[in-house]
């Protein structure tokens, strides 16, 4: 499962397969298993969402589809790029496939660009990595790069060294980064996490105008969904390790089947309702990955949990069409609110009695 | 750039004042010159005393005798550091501290300069080969290393090297000498024997100096390059398709790096302490001995004057550290 | 609406419950607890409290003491009744090296309490006070190291006449060495100050000698004792220095430093007179340097280590 698997034809419809992916990472406190099970397929040009808290192991799953973990991350599983095992290969294996086929687009732009060298260098070097041009060549693709990405005067920006822009800007230069050898997967582990909203929407058309130009698919990895909205087709829900929904980006926000799925939208501001609805904050902090409870991990914050919950943690079944969920009560969800599910008050069980006592 | 050198230079300056006035002070109120003098058997008239006393300006009052000196005015044209004069000696009047500074120098400076580039050198590949394999069996074994030569006296390190030396020539025959800066006399030597003469003379001490230098920066090394192989640019390099020994030498070490340039100030420092333990236990005559027979005659102005000395070498290697920080890092390059 | 069987307040209150109990453990246990993990920060404890026992009760106990004895043969190598041999002289060298050690760990303790205490404070109110005191204290920090340690050291010791005592031989050291921990505390200082606890403790009205005694001082409790002991590696080795070079603890008295120098030419001729004092004092180092490491990661809560 995790030897290179060069002889399979590349399989240009599924730019991005992961299979049953786990992470586990040894630590002085015990085995932490971040990853415990992750599997989706994109398609050519698709957009997938996937959404979670911190913890919840999203960008570690990136991470390893990257080949980027430490050595002492256990992995086992399956993730093909264009056909293409990436676990478990050597330096020179996975260093052809990064970068050229399957392209990583970090959260802190203010840390993800060495000091010491100019963007243009960086920029190059990334084309130069994978194609044998001349440096002139490689430069020229650099400023084009940083004109497509809409960074001002290119030409002169690409003798710019990172701490002379802002943000915003590294942040696209990151995004021109990842593009530069036209890719077949793009994917952004929370490309808007570290920016003003302002800049969120300039950073999140740059993506868009890279996606264009490459024709690449991609993988948004956020813990906010307004920034998935309007920008992906599907979207994939994780929780502890695990995901626990995945469907249409229709079916999550308007028919979601999971009672997690329903807290998230619960806790989003929505401007597109006509009724001003309270907020329905979900009680409870994520589980530790270090003792994870047998059952369903989201039982002790769930509404619904019952004995079944706190025994068998519920599969990623199909719920509808090419939708799916993972709970044992995802039939009773059907058309309900998260107001109906959560209570919107404060998390203080105190305040909660003084709220009843006023009302 | 260049301005920023310039401001570096100047802001030195008053440093280099305070510094000095600090080493006087400290040598003048703490030391009597003439403790030797006065507790002859049997006692010398008070007249010669007195005569002393004038020679050594100790007639004067303490602010008088800095200014003195510092520039010479009113003295007898043996005084005035900003003359290149260092003051009349306890030795003698026919003594001259500048010469006998100058003619030790390089002596000296050889033993330090070598020093330090291989210190610097070795802890910067110990550093990444730890880094790199960290947890391995090199890492923890270079580790210890590491901790052992820190904890190491230089002097007992150095004086076991010394007779390892010993013993290894009687054993094996090796050429490593021992004793002093030099052979005896080599007014007959050609320019390959001096050199072969120099560098016997020079193994031992240099690898006992090293030792010390490379102890305090390794650890540091290991530190800053692992640091660095785990930030985002080097995750992001990586994820750019760039192999690992490029990864590691254009991003990592270049980064990590910069760090080193300012450590190596107080490096330069250390390294003075050390020299002046490794002359003793080597018996070489350079300026290291000539500060320790200086401090048991109580000669105040060669005390002084060497103060002054290894204050302004620790300054310039400071400023050269700040100048090649400038030059790795851009982004301290403009302001 | 739809009817959906909802938890009441119940168990929600047993989840805030939950979080609230795991907190209550203090940071002191916790910290403990971290450092208790580094095995090898522990054994180098039991190791140094091994031999600062064999120093000080062990010396108590040692028939021979550091000094020319009558009955003492001369120049014989380890036995059972001189597990560590005697000197030409006719000394004990067990007891030499019970008695400097002894020395070398007062000095080094002595050094290290007056220059922590006093960098420490130098640091904290420059650090807390900001602007032309700063400055000024500060600067007068550079210019002190600008002179190597032991050139300083060397100078004053050697200057200073009648009589170095153990005590006298602290104070010289720990004279210059402050300078070290003032910078250290400063720079903790002045990271916490624009915390946001910090502004957020003013921002519900604390003064600033609460947010000093409630903040601050323990949030740089964890530099200083590092700094301070490491310091004390610092301050054995520079004492060592001093007295194998004549200028620190003077015979009849002895230390570790002393040892060495009068037993400069003997490693290969007559090792028992060598590697004993050496060897404690690297012992010492080492011992220092690694719980100075376990201190620094069970006191920095910010650290997480993931291991094999």
């Amino acid at each position: 499962m995790t030897t290179a698997d060069t002889s399979a034809p590349a399989d240009l419809d599924v730019p991005l397969d992961v299979e049953e992916l786990t992470v586990a990472f040894p630590t002085d406190d015990g085995l932490v298993r971040a990853v415990r099970g992750v599997s989706f397929h994109l398609r050519r040009g698709e957009a997938l969402g996937i959404v979670g808290e911190s913890g919840s192991g999203k960008s570690v799953t990136a991470m390893a589809v990257m080949g980027l973990l430490p050595e002492t991350a256990q992995i086992t599983g399956s993730a093909r790029v264009l056909g293409r095992q990436t676990l478990g290969l050597d330096d020179a294996a996975i260093s052809a496939i990064r970068g050229k086929s399957i392209a990583l687009i970090f959260q802190d732009p203010l840390t993800s660009l060495s000091p010491v060298y100019t963007v243009g260098k960086q920029l190059a070097e990334a084309v130069l990595a994978h194609f044998d041009v001349r440096r002139e060549q490689a430069w020229d693709r650099a400023a084009e790069l940083l004109d497509i990405v809409g960074i001002p005067d290119p030409r002169q920006r690409v003798n710019a060294y990172p701490h002379e822009l802002s943000g915003g800007m590294r942040q696209r230069v990151v995004i021109a980064i990842a593009m530069a050898n036209d890719p077949d997967v793009i994917i952004a582990d929370e490309p808007t996490t570290a920016l003003d909203v302002t800049v969120q929407a300039q950073v999140l058309e740059a993506l868009e105008t890279a996606r264009a130009e490459t024709g690449a698919a991609l993988v948004l990895i956020t813990h906010d969904l307004g920034v998935i909205a309007g920008h992906v087709d599907r979207v994939c829900v994780m929780y502890a390790g695990k995901l626990v929904e995945s469907g249409s980006i229709d079916e999550i926000f308007y028919t979601p089947r999971m009672p997690y799925t329903l807290g998230l939208l619960g806790s989003l501001p929505r401007m597109d309702q006509a009724r001003s609805q309270r907020l329905t904050p979900i009680l409870g902090t994520p589980p530790s990955l270090l003792h994870l409870p047998p059952g369903c991990p989201f039982a002790p914050r769930c509404p619904l949990a019952a004995d079944v919950c706190r025994e068998h943690e519920p599969d990623l079944v199909p719920v509808a069409g090419g939708h799916a969920a993972a709970c044992h009560f995802s039939d009773r969800l059907i058309e309900v609110t998260p107001t109906d599910l959560f209570r919107p008050t404060a998390t203080d069980a105190r305040v909660l009695a003084e709220l009843e006592d006023d009302r | 750039m260049v301005v920023y050198a310039a401001r570096r230079l100047l802001a030195a300056i008053p440093v280099l004042l305070a510094a000095s006035v600090f080493c006087f002070v400290l040598i003048d109120i703490s030391g009597d010159p003439l403790a030797d003098l006065r507790f002859l058997e049997p006692p010398p008239e008070p007249e010669v005393i007195a005569a002393e006393e004038a020679r050594l300006y100790l007639d004067r009052s303490m602010p008088e005798r800095y200014l003195l000196w510092m520039t010479g005015i009113g003295g007898n044209g043996d005084i005035g550091l900003l003359q290149g004069r260092f003051g009349p000696s306890v030795r003698g009047p026919g003594f001259d501290i500048a010469d006998e500074i100058a003619a030790r120098f390089l002596v000296t400076l050889r033993l330090v300069v070598i020093a330090l580039l291989l210190a610097i050198g070795l802890a910067v590949i110990s550093g990444v080969i730890s880094a790199v394999r960290q947890y391995s069996a090199v890492d923890y074994t270079l580790t210890f290393v590491g901790f052992l030569a820190l904890a190491m006296p230089a002097f007992w390190i150095g004086a076991l090297i010394k007779e390892g030396g010993v013993w290894s020539n009687q054993q094996f025959g090796t050429g490593f000498a021992t004793i002093g800066a030099a052979s005896a006399d080599t007014r007959e030597y050609d320019a390959w024997q001096l050199f072969t003469d120099t560098a016997a003379h020079l193994i031992l001490p240099t690898l006992a100096l090293m030792l010390t230098a490379y102890a305090a920066l390794s650890r540091y090394q290991r530190a800053s390059m692992l640091e660095v192989l785990n930030s985002d640019y080097v995750r992001l390099a990586r994820a750019k398709g760039l192999r690992n020994r490029i990864v590691v030498r254009r991003h990592a070490l270049r980064t990590a790096l910069i760090p080193l340039a300012t450590v190596s100030a107080l490096l330069v420092a250390g390294t003075i302490d050390g020299a002046i333990l490794i002359e003793r236990v080597f018996q070489w005559r350079g300026l290291g001995d000539f500060f320790l027979d200086s401090v048991s005659r109580n000669d105040s102005y060669s005390v002084m004057g060497w103060l002054m000395l290894s204050g302004i070498i620790v300054i310039a290697a400071n400023l050269v550290a700040d100048l090649l920080y400038a030059v790795l890092d851009p982004r301290i390059r403009y302001g | 609406m739809a009817d959906i069987e909802t938890r009441t307040a119940g168990p929600t209150l047993a989840v805030a419950a939950e979080t609230i109990n795991t907190e209550q453990r203090s940071q002191l246990r916790l910290a403990l607890a971290r450092f208790v993990r580094h095995r090898l920060a522990v054994a180098s404890l039991v190791v140094l409290l091994l031999v600062v026992g064999f120093a000080f009760i062990g010396s108590m106990v040692w028939p021979y003491d550091h000094t020319v004895t009558r009955g003492v043969p001369s120049s014989v190598a380890p036995s059972w009744d001189h597990p560590f041999g005697t000197t030409t002289a006719g000394q004990d060298v067990m007891g030499q090296v019970m008695r400097g050690t002894q020395q070398s760990l007062k000095v080094a303790l002595t050094v290290a309490v007056i220059s922590t205490t006093f960098g420490a404070l130098w640091g904290a109110i420059a650090g807390l006070y900001r602007g032309w005191v700063d400055n000024l204290m500060m600067r007068i920090v550079d210019v002190i190291l600008v002179v190597p340690l032991l050139v300083l050291v060397t100078a004053v010791a050697g200057n200073v006449r009648g009589g170095t005592t153990w005590w006298a031989v602290a104070l010289v050291i720990a004279a210059f060495i402050w300078t070290g921990t003032s910078r250290v505390v400063r720079g903790v200082v002045l990271s916490l100050r624009e915390q946001e606890f910090v502004e957020a403790s003013r921002a519900m009205g604390s003064t600033d000698s609460r947010i000093i005694v409630r903040h601050l001082i323990p949030n740089a409790a964890g530099p200083i004792i590092v700094a301070g002991t490491l310091a004390v590696a610092f301050a054995i080795l520079a004492e060592a220095a001093l007295s194998f070079l004549g200028f620190g603890i003077q015979p009849p008295d002895t230390s570790l430093g002393l040892l060495i120098e009068t037993a400069r030419t003997a490693p290969f001729t007559r090792p028992w007179l060598f590697y004993p004092p050496g060897m404690f004092i690297i012992l010492i180092c080492l011992t220092i340097n690694f719980i100075g490491d376990g201190l620094r990661d069970a006191l920095d809560p910010r650290q997480t280590m993931v291991r094999r």
